[in-house]
């Protein structure tokens, strides 16, 4: 197992995903560093890419005209960014900074689905692991909605 | 929210008894008579004129102190420095515990110690401006007076977090009654293992005590997760919310002791995270708020269920209320 391949498998969003799925997948990763102030993706642009993040701190920001951009969010060590890539037209929605040097795998969404149209299994999958990211997401939103430190 | 003051006179959070180091009113009642009587028998014995030989102060009758320093926090929140008048006795107290401040001419709330039990020459109270009576104490300047009474209620079980994890989670004013625990922490810190503070607000203007928070950031032996829930292009912290922060956190859940202070909905929603990670029921505190009015449990403005919030707490176990913890008809 290459370097690659033994990060991803450790990475909360594919813990334990077939061997076989795995090596899929790689055939639609590569490694991406980002310096702090280097965007990942910026709103309106095509989605490409689903960041699988290594090390750094990325924060997920929504520009509004009089304040400016808004962090709405940060990710770092352990999480994903760019699940939205699974809706039509693939388009970001938001920013998304580095805030320190950031290490990324950055699969291929073009790739990706290819692979899970190919192998409806390893669609089945991902899809599971995305339904449970959503869930957690929002929730993490309502929560923010609530206002809850009023 | 569950931790501080809230508006007019209002509740402060209660705890448990037998966790309590300071001084907790009434006395433990003994067989005889009913409950309320056996209380009344026991506040009378200590009522001035009766028993002279007890040096306990009278828990309804407030000490007069006087404001040494105010510094504002946040745009409507206040930590106000305080020493007795006179030649008063040093003010001890426990984490987690709170006082009756009596602003003259108002009235009276409940807000939680937020200072050093290590440096009882001053009393600590961070206050936010919500209502009359807080209005009148954030407006109070050095050289003024206000009454206290106090301290009331339960403690954080620091001596019982020997040897553990400790995980401490607080939610926007929630700050202030976890502060003194965590200055009692540190002043002991080999005896435990990894401490975590998780600390949410609102926004960055919203965090209470910004330069401390950045000096425990700069030690060694203390993790600090700050996080708002939005935030301008300067900030270089976390966003999100602080459930979100806990597996950042570096704990081992069946050997760690969560102390959990926040709004109702945030300390929910965190107790639900944790016990999901494995932390025992047992091992898991929070302190809760109801609307406290004699401090003593006595006027019955605080029960919550069988619990009264100023006497049994505010600092409970949840093993100890989960069956009331969720109950919304409470």
């Amino acid at each position: 197992m290459d370097t690659t391949a033994s990060i991803l498998a450790a990475h909360p969003f594919f813990k334990n995903l077939d061997n076989r799925h795995l090596q899929v997948i790689l055939s639609c990763a590569s490694r991406e560093n980002f310096t702090p102030g280097q965007f990942l993706c910026r709103d309106h642009e095509e989605a490409r890419a689903f960041y699988v993040i290594l090390h750094g701190r990325v924060s997920v920001e929504i520009y509004r005209a009089r304040r400016g951009p808004v962090t709405i969010q940060t990710l770092g060590e352990g999480e994903v960014l760019g699940w939205l890539w699974y809706d039509q037209p693939y388009h970001w929605h938001l920013d998304a900074k580095a805030l320190d040097l950031t290490r990324v795998i950055r699969l291929d969404v073009g790739c990706l689905l290819e692979k899970c149209n190919q192998d409806h299994d390893l669609g089945y999958e991902l899809m599971k692991r995305y339904a449970h990211h959503l869930a957690v997401q929002f929730r993490i939103t309502k929560l923010q909605l609530a206002d809850m430190y009023g | 929210m569950a931790c501080e003051v809230a508006g007019a006179p209002r509740g402060r959070g209660a705890g448990n008894l037998n966790e309590t180091a300071g001084r907790a009113w009434p006395p433990e009642p003994s067989a005889g008579p009913s409950a309320p009587v056996r209380v009344i028998h026991e506040l009378l014995h200590h009522l001035p004129g009766k028993h002279m030989e007890t040096h306990l102060p009278d828990p309804m009758i407030p000490s007069p102190f006087v404001v040494q320093k105010v510094k504002r926090e946040t745009p409507d929140t206040y930590t106000l420095a305080l020493t007795p008048a006179g030649a008063a006795a040093p003010f001890a107290f426990a984490p987690g515990q709170f006082n009756m401040l009596y602003a003259f001419g108002a009235g009276e709330v409940p807000i939680s110690i937020s200072g050093d039990p290590a440096d009882p020459k001053r009393l600590v109270h961070t206050v936010r401006d919500v209502g009359n009576v807080t209005r009148s104490i954030c407006r109070l300047e050095p050289g003024e007076a206000l009454g206290v009474r106090g301290p009331f209620g339960t403690a954080w079980p620091v001596a019982q977090a020997a040897g553990a994890d400790v995980l401490i989670i607080a939610g926007g004013l929630g700050m202030a009654p976890l502060r003194p625990a965590l200055y009692s922490l540190l002043h002991r810190r080999g005896q435990y293992g990894s401490i975590e503070l998780i600390y949410g607000a609102r926004t960055p203007k919203d965090l209470l005590y910004p330069r401390e928070l950045e000096r425990w950031r700069g030690r060694f032996d203390l993790r600090v997760h700050v996080t708002v829930d939005s935030a301008e292009a300067d900030w270089h912290s976390n966003v999100g919310v602080v459930t979100k922060i806990i597996d950042r956190a570096r704990f081992d859940p069946p050997n760690t002791v969560a102390l959990v202070c926040g709004p109702g909905v945030m300390m929910r929603f965190t107790v639900m995270e944790l016990l999901k990670r494995g932390v025992a029921p047992e091992s898991l505190y929070v302190s809760m708020e109801r609307n406290m009015q004699c401090g003593i449990g006595l006027c019955g403005h605080c029960q919550w269920g069988p619990f009264f919030i100023c006497k049994d707490g505010p600092v409970f176990s949840y093993a100890r209320i989960q069956d009331w913890f969720d109950r919304r008809e409470v």
